[in-house]
């Protein structure tokens, strides 16, 4: 099996082979979703729920790029609105050049295929009534003109890449395991062989020892296939492991966007540093002497966001400008924003 | 910590069977341990390994049928839990042995209000007044830390965050002073930074309350965190017990050993590529006569699949149930 930074070097490899630059296969742009908050007899909106506020990043083809944040921060829904399960209320989303946050339903028809989406929860997104070869084969009849036998080499194919054994075909997605159905999902994922896909959450509904064969069929699947991932998650050390690079969300913004490296060994983003610091590692000798920073209350409601920095409300350096001014993204190096006023003057990163 | 007193819980050969339409699932099979005075004690395991089971076991929490308790003995304070009348069990959980459950929304009742929630087990187990029982549970809320104790009491549990349902859980599971508190999985429903604020708490209330904690969790991070001691659970069984950081620095179980390969660190170095356990967790439709993690096993030797490794002692209280528990990993100690 291709070690991954084997793997990463193939795929810059194959860039250069092409003779690119490193070219951004999506370019989210000020997007915005939010959700009307209704009241009444008659309906009548009364404010919004700003799930996703005025986010934007970009994505390089071929690589994975991790979006953690806790719940309810906005995470699901910019993996929605980035493949239009969602609409968005402002802002564009474009993948490989194409708008499809306008697109009309003919065009986004024509654009599924090349986007796709893993969900958290296997059991919830897999129809209970649907063999395991009706599941993967849903997308091809939809999509693809193939004969009965063609489809049913192509499922096969596809059951062999993700580890699935061909005779369980005929089966009920009850039948099977937590990790097994997430291998379900991904087969279906990838039946139309997609350029970028979504994995919201793919292991969150999985045992420990399940996760990280999951992850490795997913590192596996991108090196063979081209494929370029969000990846959704709320565990960190996973995203460590398989991110490229990393977007931390907090309350319906990035506030931080860093290579996976810099971004652990060196948060910038107070929240950042807050986050990586609450998380518990596997070892008693780094448990003891560990440093934490815990954060006072809650996250505040996204129906009724602090002025000023979102984040104003539990930063352990807050300053007086952070809660009247919203604080602009400051570039510190290349790739790596922050949105935060402790690097908006000097622009500098210590 | 070891102590002079002997351990609060003793548990012996604990085998528990639920009964179902498909057959019997051997759910905890021979489970035996003990909890010293004041320790915290973590267990980990993966769904289905029996952790939870095993807890909601001694102190009769388990609905039978169908679940069945098949063999053993949970000696707390010098008698039997498993053969104490229910009375007496109704006596001890609740005082003596305080719980936290996972979620912390469907523990709490939601049509009353959490002050209520709170003064019930104080009124039952400790028989103050409705007074003196208002004015605890104000001090409990306090304790536990969330702001203007007295006006919550009178709050419904939905109008809590997740984060603090879960410290009104902690609150009323300390209201009597508990001996034992039993937590199961709870910050698993929890965000990082408010699992770090629990994590907090517990180690505040331990401090002051002296109490011994059993830990149930799947994360091994928080374990390595907070506990003293640490069992590993596999296949309804013990696969290793033993101060956590022995454990977790030289695990003696294949099983342990691996556990910990598949977790990613967030510091220190990071692995290009994970390890994985190929297949899944057993589902134990008889009692096992060999080690039920044998088929998974890199190391499986062709006795394993035959026998039923027994606890070989590692060193001190550290054991671990594998043939190559002494002989192979650890010969430093041989």
């Amino acid at each position: 099996m291709p070690h991954a930074s084997s793997r990463k070097l193939k795929c810059r490899r194959q860039m250069l082979d092409e003779a690119k630059t490193p070219e951004s296969l999506v370019r989210v742009e000020r997007l915005k979703v939010y959700f009307p908050i209704t009241a009444g007899v008659l309906r009548r909106k009364v404010g919004d729920v700003k799930a996703v506020d005025d986010v934007s990043f970009e994505i390089v083809r071929g690589e994975t790029l991790g979006l953690v944040g806790e719940s309810g921060c906005g995470k699901t829904t910019v993996g929605r609105a980035l493949i239009r399960l969602l609409d968005a209320t402002e802002g564009s989303v474009r993948i490989d050049g194409e708008d499809i946050t306008e697109a009309s339903h003919s065009k986004l028809h024509r654009l599924r295929p090349r986007m796709q989406m893993i969900f958290q929860d296997p059991q919830a997104s897999l129809n209970p009534r649907l063999t395991v070869a009706g599941i993967i084969g849903e997308p091809i009849i939809e999509h693809l003109n193939l004969s009965k036998h063609d489809r049913l080499e192509r499922i096969y194919e596809l059951m062999d890449a993700v580890g699935l054994s061909r005779e369980y075909s005929n089966r009920y997605p009850h039948e099977f395991s937590g990790g097994q159905r997430q291998r379900i999902g991904i087969a279906r994922a990838l039946a139309l062989n997609p350029d970028f896909v979504v994995c919201d959450e793919p292991i969150a509904a999985l045992d420990v020892s399940i996760q990280a064969q999951v992850v490795n069929l997913l590192e596996e699947l991108q090196d063979r296939m081209g494929l370029t991932y969000l990846f959704i998650s709320h565990d960190l050390g996973m995203v460590r492991h398989i991110a490229d690079r990393v977007a931390v969300m907090y309350l319906g913004r990035i506030v931080e966007v860093a290579p996976r490296d810099l971004l652990y060994e060196q948060p910038l983003h107070p929240y950042t540093e807050a986050l990586l610091s609450a998380v518990p590692e596997a070892d008693p000798e780094i448990e003891k002497y560990r440093q934490r920073i815990i954060l006072e209350g809650d996250v505040p409601s996204p129906e009724n966001p602090p002025e000023g920095c979102n984040f104003c409300s539990r930063c352990p350096k807050v300053m007086d400008i952070c809660r009247r001014v919203e604080p602009p993204v400051t570039s510190t190096a290349p790739g790596r924003n922050v949105a935060c006023h402790l690097y908006a003057a000097s622009g500098d990163a210590n | 910590m070891p102590n002079s007193n002997g351990p609060l819980i003793s548990v012996k050969n604990l085998k528990t069977v639920f009964r179902t339409r498909g057959g019997e699932v051997h759910a905890v099979n021979s489970v035996s341990f003990d909890l010293a005075q004041g320790e915290l004690l973590g267990v980990v395991g993966e769904s289905g390994s029996g952790k939870s089971v095993t807890m909601m076991s001694l102190i009769g929490l388990l609905p039978t049928p169908p679940a069945e308790i098949r063999s053993g003995q949970v000696m707390f304070e010098g008698s039997d839990l498993l053969t104490a009348e229910p009375r007496e069990l109704r006596r001890i959980r609740g005082g003596k042995i305080g719980f936290v459950f996972q979620d912390p929304m469907t523990s709490l009742n939601p049509v009353f209000t959490v002050g209520f929630q709170i003064v019930e087990p104080l009124r039952r187990h400790l028989g103050l007044n409705r007074a003196a029982a208002r004015k605890r549970a104000a001090e409990l809320l306090e304790l536990v830390g969330i702001p203007d104790p007295r006006r919550r009491l009178a709050n419904f549990p939905h109008q809590f965050s997740g984060g603090m349902r879960q410290r009104v859980m902690f609150a009323i599971a300390i209201a009597c002073e508990p001996k034992v508190l039993i937590a199961d999985e709870p910050t698993t429903a929890l965000d990082v930074t408010i699992q770090a604020q629990i994590i907090e708490l517990v180690r505040d209330l331990r401090k002051n309350l002296g109490m011994a904690i059993v830990w149930i969790t799947h994360d091994l991070g928080v374990i390595a965190g907070i506990s003293d001691r640490v069992i590993v659970m596999y296949g309804g069984q013990i696969v290793e017990q033993g101060p956590v950081s022995e454990v977790f620095s030289d695990p003696g179980h294949p099983y342990t050993q691996a556990l910990l390969g598949t977790v990613p660190a967030v510091r220190g170095k990071r692995i290009d590529k994970l390890k994985t356990i190929e297949g899944q967790a057993p589902v134990l439709e008889n009692s096992p006569s060999s080690c039920s993690f044998h088929p998974r096993c890199a190391l499986a030797l062709e006795r394993c699949g035959r026998e039923l490794p027994l606890k070989m002692q590692i060193r001190g209280s550290h054991d671990a149930a594998c043939f190559l528990a002494k002989t192979e990993m650890s010969p430093a100690n041989a």
